[in-house]
């Protein structure tokens, strides 16, 4: 396949929508204006288990403004016997009032719907639900792991090559360590939101969605409708990080939108969000190495516990982390889950490389230190000829070339490799290093390009820019297919209507739809006789890449990065510091350095906060998260995030058209292990339980 | 009679006056994005805890998620559709806006709005935990990345574009002195 020679991919372009951003003039879900608009607000369980005894709507339906309370006695049935668009069933907290049981605490029981938001809120803290309570269980510990059962994901639960017990008696050197991470929450700035309104005979559902071909499925297996009769649109959405599908919010709009007749907006508030949206479940790990005496890999075991919820199967498969990254005669790897009275979890950046990375990646740092062989090196004897478990051919795997530009920029040669040697004032200094990798897939998409009369051109593809810079790279993907100058080319996306696409998810956008894209406009470009005038309607092609993205040979497909960090560690008070970080990809071929630098930047920055920040604790006694807010649940903020630079090796993906990889989730892989590796090296103790917080600090001590 | 629970008031939002009866349970926010069709500053959190909702109110900024409507009367309010002047975008706007001072963009107004009462409270001498020399004699500090960065901290980007944020305000703030 032949490469885009021309400038606008790989060239610096701000965001199409940029201005539209700094402005204000950008319009998110919940802030489209309609006539007639009525505001619900969800009522979410007091209790963590139990029944629904009675819901008191009557003193509420008295309230000013309020147009009527759905709860599971009166709500519309639906139907969630389905498997939707990424091939699961959906979790069945979106089956909203659909009977008396609740499984976990802030579970949806009632939508309370009035004239304004005031109102609504008011009556929903109103409404008055009586419970049968009955004990709930939200321990999660490592210690339940003969309770869980091996659960396939995204990934295979367990994958076994070679004789572990074999290889781990014969190798001079084992580490056997514990890890642990804590349950995480997205958090996207724009909480979810959703208008459902009925028009002309379809459902038409303004929404803050990662892709609005997924959500209309969903919604219209639910509601039993036409897919052709449901419309999502999703034009600027804040964030989603993987909690953006289906959720309580469009369901309850939806449902009080058809029983009204009237437009019907339902928000989650921050706090909701908390139960309602997702979230990454906690994580107890344990890695066993078994190496030579120069640190060359015998048996790699990688175990991963992590919680579901009762009603729904949903595993964090970190344990698959490992199983294309390094050899060793025994690979056995096994991801697992236990069922809890909490809400299910889902995906949530890089779900099982992010906590897996952390296990893992300082896993090798700590048989780095025990074979006295540089971390670095440690990796580059580890690395595998083709897949260590699938036995494929790698596609494009640079993780080498990472390693070598990261440790030249970094200055790793000049590194002392013993720990708690460093002192400047009452900084305990060190830095710390680790691999990342991600998988690198494409999806069926199809779009549609068209020749304007004015000589300009119009893409559609259902894209979603969740401020990945989508909508600007397929504008330059486009342009180049075009041979057009970018600002020629107008790319409509984030409407179901534009046809089936994949969602932005798993790295997987911008690749997915650039295949589509491209593969539309070179037809065009073909068929296009130069200097023929256009009809007024345009010439429109269209493109699905169904039959060429499956054709793709099996391989094992990647991207890599190399990750350093140089902490600064304060022994008395426990504080650690994040001087500088550093991240070098093998990510593909880039297609905007502008907005893929701070996405990738973004990545570390999760890394950075998943290493001593984030880290939601459930309540025994309620069995909800205390200070579920952002007041109680601290994201890193500016104050927490140094100078960090990302940037990149040469690396086109030989099998795609533009050879695009995706960046969206490679970024924070690794990056809390390096972290916690140079919090090694500063104070000469290992955390193995994120995040790093100053009393884990104090109470682990350390040489100073 | 029970006693009303909505007021008539007016408020001076970008230099324009607008009259409006609003719940007294309104927010200055809601009251902005769901009355005035000002949607540009967003509802973050709802709780003053994310600075999505910062707007400035008589040149300061403030959270408008903990402010009611009916307190927010009698001062001028500036919200990001106010920022700019004369069809040119203010050095801020223009630096996030080159520089790739975000990702998904709802965090952005706030921000601006922040960035922008951060360049004037660091003018008037304004100091900051970050800053060394906090006698009033020691006049404005150096407006390091650090110092950015201490200051911003009341507004949350969850996307972390915060490396391109503090260099935005950065050149904004060089703009601002080369304009002085």
């Amino acid at each position: 396949m032949t490469t885009a020679t021309r400038g606008a991919v790989g060239t610096a372009h701000t965001r199409v929508e940029g201005l539209d951003k700094v402005t204000g003039a950008a319009r998110y879900a919940a802030e489209i204006p309609f006539a007639e608009l009525a505001h619900g607000w969800l009522v979410l369980s007091t209790v963590a288990r139990g029944r629904v005894r009675a819901v008191d709507a009557e003193a509420v339906l008295e309230m000013p403004g309020v147009l009527t309370v759905l709860h599971h006695h009166n709500a519309p049935r639906v139907d969630s016997d389905y498997i939707g668009l990424l091939g699961v069933p959906p979790d069945p907290t979106v089956a909203l009032f659909q009977h008396d049981r609740v499984p976990h605490l802030g579970w949806p029981v009632a939508l309370v719907v009035a004239e304004t938001s005031e109102q609504a809120r008011e009556a929903a803290e109103t409404l008055v639900v009586h419970y049968d309570r009955e004990p709930h269980d939200i321990a999660f510990s490592a210690g339940r792991e003969s309770e869980a059962h091996a659960l396939d994901g995204h990934a295979p639960a367990v994958v076994e090559k070679g004789d572990l017990a074999d290889r781990l008696a014969e190798s001079a050197v084992v580490v056997d360590a514990e890890y642990t991470t804590p349950e995480e929450y997205h958090n996207p700035m724009e909480p979810h939101a959703a208008t459902a309104r009925w028009e002309g005979g379809r459902l038409e559902v303004v929404d803050s969605n990662q892709g609005t071909s997924w959500v209309a499925g969903e919604l219209a297996n639910l509601f039993s409708l036409d897919p052709a009769s449901v419309r999502v649109r999703s034009e600027h959405v804040g964030g989603g990080f993987g909690s953006k599908g289906v959720r309580a919010h469009q369901v309850a709009a939806v449902m009080a939108a058809t029983l009204l007749q009237r437009p019907v907006r339902v928000v989650m508030t921050r706090r909701q969000m908390f139960s309602l949206a997702g979230y990454r479940s906690p994580t107890a790990q344990r890695v066993r190495l078994g190496a030579d005496a120069d640190g060359r890999l015998r048996a790699l075991e990688h175990r991963s516990l992590s919680q579901t919820s009762a009603v729904h199967d949903f595993v964090e498969p970190s344990a698959a982390a490992g199983r294309a990254m390094y050899a060793a005669d025994a690979h056995h790897t096994a991801s697992r889950v236990v069922r809890l009275d909490v809400p299910t979890p889902t995906w949530m950046r890089a779900p099982g490389e992010a906590p897996g990375s952390f296990a893992l990646e300082s896993a090798l740092d700590e048989l780095a230190e025990r074979c006295g062989v540089d971390p670095i090196e440690l990796r580059l004897r580890n690395e595998p000829e083709v897949g260590p478990v699938s036995g494929l051919p790698f596609g494009s795997r640079n993780l080498i070339a990472c390693f070598r530009e990261g440790a030249r920029r970094f200055g790793w040669a000049e590194r002392d490799p013993r720990p708690g040697v460093r002192r400047e004032g009452r900084w305990l200094l060190g830095t710390g290093t680790a691999a990342a990798s991600f998988p690198v897939m494409a999806m069926p998409s199809t779009a549609a390009v068209t020749a304007e009369a004015d000589g300009t051109f119009t893409v559609g593809i259902n894209a979603a820019d969740i401020g990945t810079g989508a909508r600007t790279a397929l504008t330059l993907v486009a342009a180049d297919a075009l041979d057009v100058p970018a600002d020629r080319v107008r790319v409509r996306i984030g409407d179901s209507d534009l046809g089936p696409a994949m969602i932005a998810g798993g790295s997987t956008g911008t690749r997915s739809w650039s295949w589509a894209v491209r593969t539309a406009a070179e037809e065009l470009r073909g068929s296009l006789v130069p200097g023929a005038d256009i009809p007024p309607e345009g010439v429109t092609v269209r493109s699905n890449t169904a039959e060429a993205v499956g054709a793709l040979a099996q391989k094992e497909r990647h991207s890599y990065g190399a990750q350093f960090a140089e902490v600064a560690v304060d022994p008395t008070t426990g504080e650690v510091r994040v001087r500088r970080m550093l991240g070098v990809f093998a990510a593909g071929r880039i297609v905007n350095p502008l907005t893929a630098r701070n996405q990738l930047v973004g990545g570390m920055v999760w890394g950075l906060s998943m290493a001593l920040h984030e880290e939601a604790v459930r309540d025994r006694a309620s069995g909800g998260v205390y200070g579920a807010d952002l007041a109680g649940y601290h994201v890193a903020a500016h104050a927490d995030v140094p100078h960090i630079e990302a940037d990149w090796v040469d690396d086109p993906d030989p099998d795609d058209p533009v050879g695009i990889k995706g960046i969206g989730e490679v970024g924070i892989v690794g990056a809390a292990a390096a972290v916690a590796n140079a919090v090694w090296h500063a104070t000469g103790v290992r955390h193995r339980n994120l995040p790093i917080r100053p009393d884990r600090v104090l109470l682990a001590g350390g040489r100073a | 009679m029970p006693p009303s629970t909505s007021s008539d008031l007016t408020l001076s939002v970008n230099g324009e006056k607008y009259t409006l009866t609003v719940d007294h349970r309104t927010t200055l926010l809601d009251a902005l994005r769901e009355r005035l069709d000002m949607t540009g500053t967003k509802k973050g959190c709802d709780q003053g805890q994310c600075g999505a909702c910062t707007v400035l109110v008589d040149g300061r900024r403030s959270v408008s998620c903990l402010q009611l409507a009916v307190a927010a009367e009698g001062r001028e309010i500036t919200t990001i559709e106010g920022v700019a002047e004369g069809g040119e975008l203010h050095p801020v706007q223009q630096a996030f806006l080159d520089l790739d001072g975000y990702q998904c963009g709802y965090c952005t107004p706030g921000q601006i709005c922040s960035a922008i009462a951060v360049l004037e409270e660091h003018a008037a001498g304004w100091p900051s935990a970050a800053t060394g020399d906090v006698r009033p004699e020691a006049g404005p500090p150096p407006l390091t990345p650090e110092e950015i960065r201490e200051r911003m901290s009341g507004n949350l980007c969850r996307c972390g574009a915060y490396v391109s944020i503090v260099q935005a305000v950065a050149r904004a703030a060089e703009a601002k002195e080369a304009a002085a």
